[in-house]
């Protein structure tokens, strides 16, 4: 949901961040750009205000950094200035994980750089060697002399770009596991050790080269899989700025200002407006209003609020605006409880076994087995202690996974590079690889079967005609919804709106009234339905019920999943009725309707103790816990934040087929790692037993590396064209 | 075999000039943008005009 800032008089200051020399930066999130013209205009309109020292836009970002020289600037008159143009901003709050994690990125370029000089450097030093000079034009002076230069250079370049494996390395063994950074720190260290050894003892195996090659090929790999991230990251955090977690407060002096959400003080004024959600858990001092809960509970009946009654962050009003005094901050909301059973449930997904390591699982025994028995039957055969451990540490380095270390992050990048064109967002790898292996779908109802709007149903197109005049004049969904159906024509005159009751106005000359039975004067109807009264002042009331209509293709989604195998199922928070009515229409036979938060989770455990690995599918608030909780998770971009947060992948758009698109991408690029890995293995038990008969000599350890590579970068690259089929 | 010596120390000291570039392309930023920046050269800038 976009916000749209009531502009007039609004005070955005709370958005202003202070620097050590007294001036003030404000962040923005700007819409709308797309070329170099984009950039001049925004740049010159926001650098033309008053107070404004310098304005930057940056495009690669979609953020607009304005500087205000001394302090005292206005956000609203840059947000104004900017819509004039043409452009939407959002305030935006960077937070300090940004920042953090754009220091670790330009760690690991800094890496690759480093190991990008060492490799070429150390290679030329290598070249005489490899291209069998030695022996003719030059002599083995020369060829230490070679060495000792590659070491120079090549060690302290290994260890630099080699940090971030063996800090990894590190922590995984002291957590009593082995992950892939174990064999890769072991194969470089040893391979640096063993080359010192030579080196000194003059003789032929240095690999110093080798070493830095296999870690700059190895960083690409790590680099690739951090922007994966980082991109993950900025995106979901631009939807949630979008979102505007900001409240407004109404200070002493009587003015209005917008706070960002986490600045509200129990006992604040707040005023909420029609459109607006609840900031915090709050009491109603004046206004009446209707709520919207659908996001809390899942259920679509508003319901109506005033003064004295108390209403839950997340909740959205509907008609009124309604003034409310905070009876919590944001962290201790209502929210809070289920932020904590999200938690529970992330802690359980962290257990997760990433594919790359379960791999090294396997890989890292044999191959320090096969390494220890060619070093015992080396010795033992005859061949001397120095050959053997030779012949042992060659085992080690030419089975160092290189292939295995970018089998799995090229091809996510490339899944995930896919999906994003398709709008969805996937936020991390191992999402992509718990979504492939998923057997069982849930989905909740409001919001993601259905497209969460209340849509009129069948009516008469004479009473929809009559009552349009006066539903045109309404802001509130369902007159909205009404209005939409008779299409453009008059307004009624003389409207006055009674928050949270209807709405009142003139047509031909006749008083008319919209809105609850007891407003217009008829019979209290059935409460299962939403819906709306209308009628003249003496005549007959007539009724109008709505309901959330499904997405288009929500059925044909369904069935899509039912032929790969999937098992679908409905848990809503909703009336029996709809969501029996939903389910039928989209063709799922497995539904329960009422659930609590918690009953939902209840529900993902329970599948979870049968060892059915299930997908959530959910939007609001009531589904957060049930989120954390699944094997997978999604979200629609229309979702809360505390279900954005708590879904591993975040589709945009009204096609629920992006389920369907996400479920074939993972599991194509599942496929994809583990040929990658088959391949890789194919590679090890042909270079292996051959580095153990010491045939192995570093011109075909370094094709062989490379090539290795290559082929795993390639088979990675399909993904761009796997399952286009539906 | 001399201009080894000297070559050698040369062509790593050269290298390392490039590395220091790269490093400080890195700590001032010319990485963040790249998208504004390819833009931005296409802008007339008004402090270029010949005079």
């Amino acid at each position: 949901m976009a916000l749209t800032y009531d502009l007039a008089g609004a005070d955005l200051s709370g958005f202003l961040r202070p620097r050590e020399d007294g001036a003030q930066t404000l962040e923005l999130l700007v819409k709308g750009i797309h070329c170099a013209g984009c950039l001049v205009t925004i740049e010159r309109e926001a650098g033309a205000l008053p107070g404004v020292s310098q304005a930057r836009m940056n495009l690669t970002t979609g953020k607009l950094v304005v500087t205000f020289a001394g302090g005292g600037g206005d956000p609203a008159a840059v947000i104004q200035a900017l819509e004039r143009s043409g452009y939407t901003a959002t305030p935006f709050d960077p937070g300090q994980a940004a920042a953090d994690h754009d220091r670790e990125g330009r760690r690991l370029v800094m890496a690759l750089g480093v190991a990008a000089f060492g490799a070429g450097n150390a290679m030329m030093f290598s070249v005489p060697l490899w291209a069998g000079l030695f022996g003719q034009e030059l002599g083995p002076a020369t060829r230490v002399l070679m060495q000792w230069l590659s070491a120079i250079i090549g060690a302290p370049c290994a260890v630099y770009a080699g940090m971030p494996f063996f800090e990894s390395a590190w922590r995984s063994l002291r957590a009593g596991r082995a992950n892939m950074d174990v064999p890769i720190s072991i194969g470089v260290i040893l391979t640096l050790a063993i080359s010192f050894v030579e080196t000194l003892l003059h003789g032929r195996d240095a690999y110093f080269d080798a070493a830095v090659t296999l870690l700059f090929l190895l960083l690409i790999g790590r680099w690739l899989d951090h922007q994966l991230r980082v991109r993950a990251r900025s995106a979901a955090a631009d939807l949630l700025a979008l979102q505007a977690p900001s409240a407004v407060v109404v200070g002493a002096d009587g003015r209005e200002r917008h706070m960002p959400l986490s600045e509200v003080a129990v006992g604040d004024r707040l005023v909420v407006r029609p459109g607006e959600r609840i900031p915090v858990d709050a009491r109603v001092l004046s206004g009446a209003s209707d709520l919207d809960n659908a996001m809390l509970t899942g259920e679509t009946r508003p319901v109506p609020v005033e003064a004295g009654e108390i209403c839950r962050a997340g909740a959205l009003n509907l008609s009124g605006a309604l003034r409310l005094e905070a009876l919590a901050r944001s962290e201790d909301s209502a929210v809070a409880a289920i932020a904590r059973l999200v938690e529970a449930g992330a802690q359980s997904k962290s257990l997760y076994v990433r594919l790359a390591d379960k791999a090294a699982a396997v890989y890292v025994p044999v191959v320090h087995s096969a390494a220890a028995l060619t070093f015992v039957c080396g010795w033992l055969l005859g061949l001397g202690p120095r050959e053997a451990l030779l012949r042992a540490v060659a085992v080690l380095i030419i089975t160092c996974p290189c292939a295995l270390g970018l089998a799995v992050p090229a091809v996510q990048i490339a899944a995930s590079s896919r999906l994003f064109r398709r709008g969805v967002l996937v936020k991390s790898g191992a999402a992509l690889e718990r979504l492939a292996e998923i057997e069982h779908v849930v989905f909740d109802k409001t919001g993601v079967l259905t497209e969460g709007r209340p849509q009129l149903l069948d009516a008469a197109p004479s009473a929809v005609a009559m009552a349009a005049p006066l539903a045109r004049a309404s802001a509130h969904p369902l007159a909205r919804a009404l209005a939409a159906e008779a299409g453009p024509g008059p307004s009624a005159s003389e409207v006055l709106e009674v928050a949270g009751q209807g709405i009142e106005g003139v047509i031909d000359g006749r008083r008319v009234r919209l809105g609850r039975a007891a407003f217009v004067g008829a019979p209290a109807g059935s409460a299962g339905e939403t819906e709306l009264w209308f009628g003249f002042e003496g005549e007959a009331k007539t009724r109008f019920s709505f309901s959330d209509r499904l997405r288009p293709d929500a059925a044909q989604a369904v069935a899509a999943l039912r032929r790969r195998g999937l098992t679908v199922e409905i848990l809503s928070g909703d009336l029996a009725g709809p969501v029996a009515e939903a389910a039928a229409t989209v063709g799922v036979d497995a539904w329960r309707a009422g659930l609590t938060p918690a009953e939902k989770a209840a529900a993902l455990d329970d599948l979870r103790a049968q060892g059915r690995k299930a997908l959530m599918v959910g939007d609001g608030l009531n589904d957060a816990a049930a989120l954390a909780k699944a094997h997978a998770a999604m979200a629609p971009g229309t979702a809360l934040e505390a279900s954005q947060n708590a879904a591993d992948l975040v589709f945009s758009g009204d096609q629920l087929s992006a389920v369907v698109e996400a479920v074939d991408v993972a599991r194509a690029a599942r496929a994809r790692a583990l040929e990658n890995f088959g391949f890789a293995a194919l590679y090890n038990a042909v270079a292996a037993p051959a580095a153990m008969l010491g045939l192995i000599n570093p011109f075909v350890a370094a094709l062989a590396m490379s090539g290795s590579s290559l082929v795993v970068t390639l088979n990675a690259l399909r993904m761009h064209v796997a399952g286009t089929k539906t | 075999m001399n201009i080894v010596l000297m070559l050698a120390p040369m062509s790593v000291f050269l290298a390392l000039v490039g590395l220091g570039a790269f490093w400080w392309t890195l700590k001032s930023g010319q990485y963040d943008d790249p998208r504004g920046d390819a833009s931005r050269i296409l802008l007339d800038d008004p402090d270029d005009r010949p005079l």
